[in-house]
């Protein structure tokens, strides 16, 4: 999955670079939303992604990833992924970092030991406020990497889907 | 009878020598005079808060309003850590111990030859502990006593080091960083004991404060912030809460079932201890979760300032400032003892600056409530607090419903609270000057929104449940103040207006300039009186730190730690956004960023030498 992702992500760039038509790609390739399921939509290689309207209306999850995120990877990373004296800019990492690599450090954690300084990130995979919201975090990085919407809580949102209360219901317990 | 007198004397004298040398060879000197004693010689600083009343101010008076803008660097060392730097050095005769974030090093610096290094100590900790920090890896400080200099390390495990030689003397844990405790409070030594208190209210922890043996790092007692009256030493009847015992179960009593095994209350901050009446004072922080909806009730004893028996930890009293958070106002900034005129009496009073934005006025001997008033006139989550005493919500803030999250409920989203979570002021430590009967108050002046959600708790993982944005006051730039306070009448005598929140502790000397660091990495000295801006220096990064002073070979010297980072850090770093500037405004106000980066150094000052 992950090479298959890469290579999806490098043939985007070519194609860019080559025709020079307009494309945005980050870590996971495309981000163009083609279907949602329930209001959760995906790119065509079925990875999680954003769907902003041309009003600036953010689909449910890109809503939730932003609170979520505000709540539980603010305190290091800063408001709106755009780093801290703590933590990188996650939105900058979002360019280079496929949906697994993302989900492979959230659960797993990461360590960046240096002379310099030791950077950690814990393991999250059985912190229930993270991983229930998982890919509404993806998705909320995803839309700010490639600039799909700004800083900030966003205006405008899709309404909850039924679908997403019960799943959340089941996942936190 | 002249000559028998003289004869009986010189035995008594006699007699008492020789006892005070049996005394000194088989006990060690009682540690608690010693301290006593050296916290009022201004040349050294032995404690984390230069005296036991914590007022930060020193008797040196060669830099005066008048010179001070002759002020130049004497020299630098940098601690090779490049985490947020909080707290000071201490000086004792001619030597400076200097400590660092996580890795907690900590240095012995020769003040005889320009800062020679003596010994270094560099525990080994389990790098786990790191993102169990909320907030970065700061640590504000060492205590001294009878030869050993005290560490609270970032994973809970306090060290007794040989103040000559740096080696471990002894060395207990006082928590399970598992559970989501860390160190990263300053201790503090009062008579035989090392107090230190704990960190983690945003990981569920319930808070506590021990006071340890100094000569062996045995407990000799540990106080709760909340559960039974037996964990958090309270005595129904002796123990005040505003005149008032506070009776029996008066914590498990305010919370929703056993809620309040998780309820945070963490202690990180500054303790501030009264010889005369042997009571020690600090403050506990924020209920766990940051989402008040998750856990009804009053939440005591969050938020609230203790006064406990030092020798005991028994609660003589206890004033909780902010029953039922919703705003994650800590209430662990630094109490403040000094004897102050109100209403044509002395009083012995503790002067408070909550992170609620109030400041508080309090009889220290009885806890009595003597003034509560805004120290940033942008607070609008409360309209004051209740000083009848005869009214049932005596003591109580009254909280405005627009601007509490718990009553607008989950999932909402309470717009333009201030101050923001941080708080008015933070726990960079204000300073008290006898001569201009001031405080010198670091403050924030921010604001936020706040939407509380739920979340479960999984021990040693983040319970905290609420998005929060910040930006400074609608039509304001300015993200701080650095103030000056009449705690006798409650009133902001001047404000000096700072672009990014003031998050270094104040220093007053009796010279009559008062010193501060900011964000931008400025040390800045001002008129006392006036407020007026005197000197300036940009060290190599922000200063989070406290500024201090002591004298060594008959010069006074003035030193402060640089090194961005903490809440500052996280918080401002990327530059806060403006929402009321409409759709597609980009970065409404200064970055951080774009001030300063990483790296913690010592910069000491000095007048030219004559």
């Amino acid at each position: 999955m992950q090479r298959i992702l890469r290579a999806a992500a490098g043939f985007a760039t070519v194609l860019m670079l080559s025709v020079g038509a307009y494309a945005i790609t980050d870590g996971s390739g495309d981000p163009t939303a083609v279907k949602s399921d329930e209001g959760k939509w995906v790119d065509k290689e079925d990875v999680p992604t954003f769907k902003v309207a041309p009003d600036g209306t953010v689909d449910w999850y890109t809503y939730v990833g932003f609170t979520r995120y505000s709540s539980e990877c603010l305190r290091c990373h800063g408001p709106d992924g755009m780093g801290s004296s703590y933590a990188p800019a996650l939105l900058e990492s979002m360019r280079h970092l496929s949906y697994t690599d993302f989900y492979g450090i959230v659960a797993g954690g990461k360590k960046d030991v240096s002379a310099a300084q030791e950077l950690v990130m814990p393991a999250n995979g059985e912190n229930k406020n993270v991983m229930c919201y998982i890919d509404a975090i993806y998705v909320y990085l995803r839309a700010r990497a490639d600039d799909a919407i700004g800083r900030g809580r966003p205006d405008k949102h899709a309404p909850k889907p039924p679908e997403f209360s019960k799943a959340e219901d089941q996942c936190m317990g | 009878m002249r000559r028998v007198s003289a004869r009986l004397l010189l035995t008594a004298t006699t007699l008492i020598s020789s006892s005070l040398l049996i005394a000194a060879t088989t006990v060690p000197a009682a540690a608690a005079d010693d301290l006593v004693k050296m916290q009022a010689n201004a040349k050294d600083v032995v404690m984390p808060t230069i005296t036991y009343d914590n007022q930060r101010y020193s008797t040196l008076s060669q830099i005066t309003p008048a010179n001070v803008g002759k002020l130049q660097v004497a020299w630098t060392f940098s601690t090779g850590v490049l985490r947020g730097h909080e707290g000071a050095p201490l000086v004792i005769g001619d030597v400076m111990y200097v400590h660092a974030p996580f890795p907690n090093t900590v240095f012995a610096l020769d003040l005889n030859h320009d800062g020679m290094i003596l010994w270094k100590y560099e525990p080994k900790q389990d790098p786990n502990v790191i993102p169990v920090m909320c907030c970065d890896t700061v640590n504000r400080g060492v205590a001294y006593s009878d030869g050993k200099i005290f560490l609270h390390q970032a994973d809970t495990t306090l060290v007794a080091l040989d103040a000559k030689t740096g080696k471990v003397v002894w060395s207990v844990k006082t928590g399970d960083p598992g559970k989501g405790e860390t160190g990263t409070g300053a201790p503090m030594v009062v008579k035989d004991k090392v107090l230190v208190g704990v960190s983690g209210g945003e990981f569920g922890v319930r808070g506590w404060v021990a006071a340890l043996s100094t000569a062996d790092g045995k407990q000799i007692w540990r106080a709760y912030s909340e559960g039974p009256d037996s964990d958090i030493l309270f005595d129904p009847q002796k123990t005040m809460a505003l005149g008032k015992p506070v009776g029996a179960d008066s914590s498990p009593k305010s919370w929703e079932g056993d809620q309040w095994k998780i309820g945070g209350g963490a202690t990180w901050g500054w303790y501030s201890y009264d010889p005369a009446l042997n009571l020690i004072y600090y403050g506990s922080g924020n209920p766990s979760t940051w989402n008040p909806t998750q856990r009804p009730g009053d939440n005591r004893w969050s938020m609230t300032i203790f006064a406990r028996d030092v020798d005991t930890g028994m609660a003589k009293w206890v004033y909780q400032m902010t029953p039922h958070d919703q705003w994650d106002y800590d209430g662990v900034n630094e109490m403040i003892l000094a004897d102050q005129q109100i209403g044509g009496q002395t009083v012995p009073t503790l002067v408070h600056f909550d992170r609620n934005g109030l400041g508080y006025t309090l009889n220290r001997a009885t806890g009595e409530l003597l003034v509560a008033a805004k120290f940033d006139p942008a607070v609008n989550w409360t309209t004051g607090v209740d000083m009848n005493k005869s009214s049932p919500t005596y003591g109580r803030p009254a909280v405005v419903n627009q601007f509490a999250p718990g009553a607008n409920g989950a999932d909402v989203n309470s717009k333009g609270i201030c101050p923001a979570a941080l708080g008015s002021k933070d726990e960079q430590p204000a300073a008290y000057s006898p001569d201009t009967k001031l405080f010198y108050v670091p403050t924030n002046h921010v604001c936020m929104d706040y939407e509380p959600f739920r979340v479960s708790y999984t021990a040693g993982q983040p319970y905290v449940g609420a998005t929060l944005a910040m930006y400074p006051p609608q039509g304001q730039t300015n993200m701080g103040n650095f103030i000056a306070w009449d705690a006798t009448t409650g009133k902001i005598v001047w404000s000096d207006p700072e672009q990014f929140s003031v998050w270094s502790g104040a220093l007053a000397t009796k010279g009559g300039v008062i010193f501060y660091g900011t964000l931008e990495g400025y040390l800045k000295a001002v008129d006392g009186k006036t407020g007026k801006e005197l000197y300036k220096f940009k060290t190599p990064s922000g200063i989070i730190g406290n500024v201090m002073t002591y004298e060594h070979g008959g010069r006074q010297y003035v030193a402060v730690l640089s090194g961005i980072g903490g809440w500052a850090g996280i918080g401002l770093a990327a530059g806060l956004t403006d929402p009321h500037a409409g759709l597609g405004a980009v970065g409404g106000y200064a970055a951080l960023n774009n001030y300063t980066a990483l790296g913690g150094t010592l910069t000491v000052f000095a007048l030219p030498p004559t």
